[in-house]
């Protein structure tokens, strides 16, 4: 146990180190995230009331298209340089490869997220900033990092795979957008707790979920 | 998953895909005449809801649909595991054949839901969380079939197939526990009962009500669904050996 936490710490301080010397990976993302959030508030045309509602879910929208960015660009490397090998070969658990992948990930969007808040809050004019939205982009983004983390490597593998990771991934995310969006909604809004924080417990059994299977059978994904 | 073997040439394995082929067209016989039976029921047993009036008998095929999908999905994630398991490519055959039937099946569930939902709830859709969930659902197998298009591989494909299978039927899950989570949903909890307060559309079961019910879920769970699978599977065999023959002419 202690050893695979250890690799896959060592994997994910790879990743960040990587990112560190080129920087092409989290500029790109974030580039991808104000851009997109510019357009929405184009695209919506918002006024002060339907700007509160649909906050939320352009937030969490640009979050994960920039993970699905990210997570193609990630995995496509350790392909293209075969450090998948390498990793693979390695003693460590398979599983290993697979938290280390998810924890660099999981660090990008909730760069991402964080970094949004404050541009939001400046561009659509609304106090968003608050420590409950962070427990929620925490709880949310890990869900999807996880399943994003395990499709990706299988995607990939195929054919127009690139493309194909959106396609996979979003479904498969859904149950966690739609509840997080939900929550975050509630917050941005102001309502009273209560209307909100039942989406937790839901989030959690989620993630959960998502976390054991995804554990369970990336050993299979990785096993030629 | 009987089916895989087909045509492999032998003269002992002709004769069990003779029995099988038999067995295969008497079960699709006895679907066909159940149908028919549930049908009959549908229409003619059970009684008229007073306040529905005949719309109200779409329900016993809505809900056979979803239980059966719901058993051809599950038949997805056993295939998956007894694939990644024994790597014998005959169940990833049964879990696709599951899959695509389910599929189906699920459509039917959501557009006969949608035909009831248009006088009953005055909408043909609505973002409600059950029909979002479901919504959800039938996604995420188009994608699997997706997914399976863009893999050349055989073997990398069955494998991605599979785990794919398994963790897509969490959409499945999501939606039949969405009530519970929920309670907001205006969609009907018809048996025992839902914590839902804003549900439009309910009504009592009576005895005509019940009993038809049962018919035509274990119908749809018993002899439409398994059926389907199994041509399905002989379709898959059929394909293969195609590919086969072809293979062999170009030699």
């Amino acid at each position: 146990m202690r050893r695979t936490l250890w690799a896959a710490l060592s994997i994910c301080l790879k990743d960040l180190r990587a990112e560190a010397r080129s920087r092409e990976l989290l500029g790109m993302m974030l580039l991808f995230a104000l851009l997109s959030v510019l357009i929405f508030s184009f695209a919506l045309e918002l006024n002060a009331v339907a700007r509160r509602e649909a906050v939320s879910g352009v937030w969490w929208v640009t979050i994960v298209f920039a993970s699905v960015l990210g997570l193609n660009r990630t995995m496509a490397l350790e392909r293209e340089q075969g450090n998948i090998d390498a990793l693979l070969l390695a003693p460590i658990p398979r599983a290993a490869i697979l938290i280390g992948k998810f924890l660099s990930a999981y660090l990008y969007a909730l760069l991402v997220g964080l970094i949004l808040l404050p541009v939001m809050t400046v561009i659509y004019n609304l106090p968003l900033v608050s420590l409950w939205v962070v427990v929620m982009l925490l709880v949310g983004a890990w869900g999807i990092c996880m399943t994003g983390s395990l499709l990706a490597a299988m995607t990939v593998q195929a054919r127009g795979g690139e493309s194909l990771l959106p396609v996979a991934l979003l479904p498969v995310a859904l149950p966690i957008l739609i509840s997080v969006v939900q929550a975050t909604t509630g917050i941005f809004e102001g309502s009273p707790r209560g209307d909100w924080s039942s989406w937790l417990p839901v989030l959690m059994a989620i993630n959960v979920v998502y976390t054991a299977v995804c554990l369970a059978v990336f050993r299979f994904v990785v096993e030629e | 998953m009987s089916a895989v073997n087909v045509g492999m040439g032998s003269a002992t394995a002709e004769k069990p895909k003779v029995n099988r082929t038999r067995a295969l067209r008497l079960y699709t016989l006895m679907a066909v005449a159940a149908m028919g039976i549930a049908l009959f029921m549908e229409l003619f047993f059970a009684g008229t809801d007073v306040q529905q009036g005949d719309v109200q008998r779409l329900f016993y095929i809505h809900m056979g649909s979803f239980f059966s999908a719901f058993f051809a999905f599950t038949g997805g994630v056993l295939g998956g595991v007894a694939y990644l398991r024994t790597r014998d490519p005959k169940w990833d055959t049964f879990a696709l054949a599951c899959i695509e039937v389910g599929l189906v099946l699920a459509f039917v569930n959501v557009a006969t839901g949608s035909i009831w939902a248009r006088p009953i709830w005055n909408t043909w859709w609505t973002w409600d969380p059950r029909l979002t969930s479901a919504a959800v659902m039938l996604l995420t197998y188009a994608a699997y079939l997706m997914l399976r298009k863009g893999i050349d591989n055989p073997d990398t494909r069955r494998r991605f197939a599979s785990i794919y299978g398994i963790l897509a039927f969490s959409t499945v899950l999501f939606t039949l526990l969405v009530t519970r989570i929920r309670p907001d949903t205006i969609h009907p909890v018809v048996i025992g009962s839902g914590p839902s307060v804003n549900q439009e559309g309910g009504f009592a079961v009576t005895q005509g009500i019940g009993v038809t019910l049962g018919v035509s879920m274990v119908v749809w769970i018993a002899f439409l669904m398994p059926v389907l699978i199994w041509w399905r599977i002989r379709l898959e065999s059929v394909l293969e050996r195609v590919d086969q023959l072809k293979a062999a002419m170009e030699r």
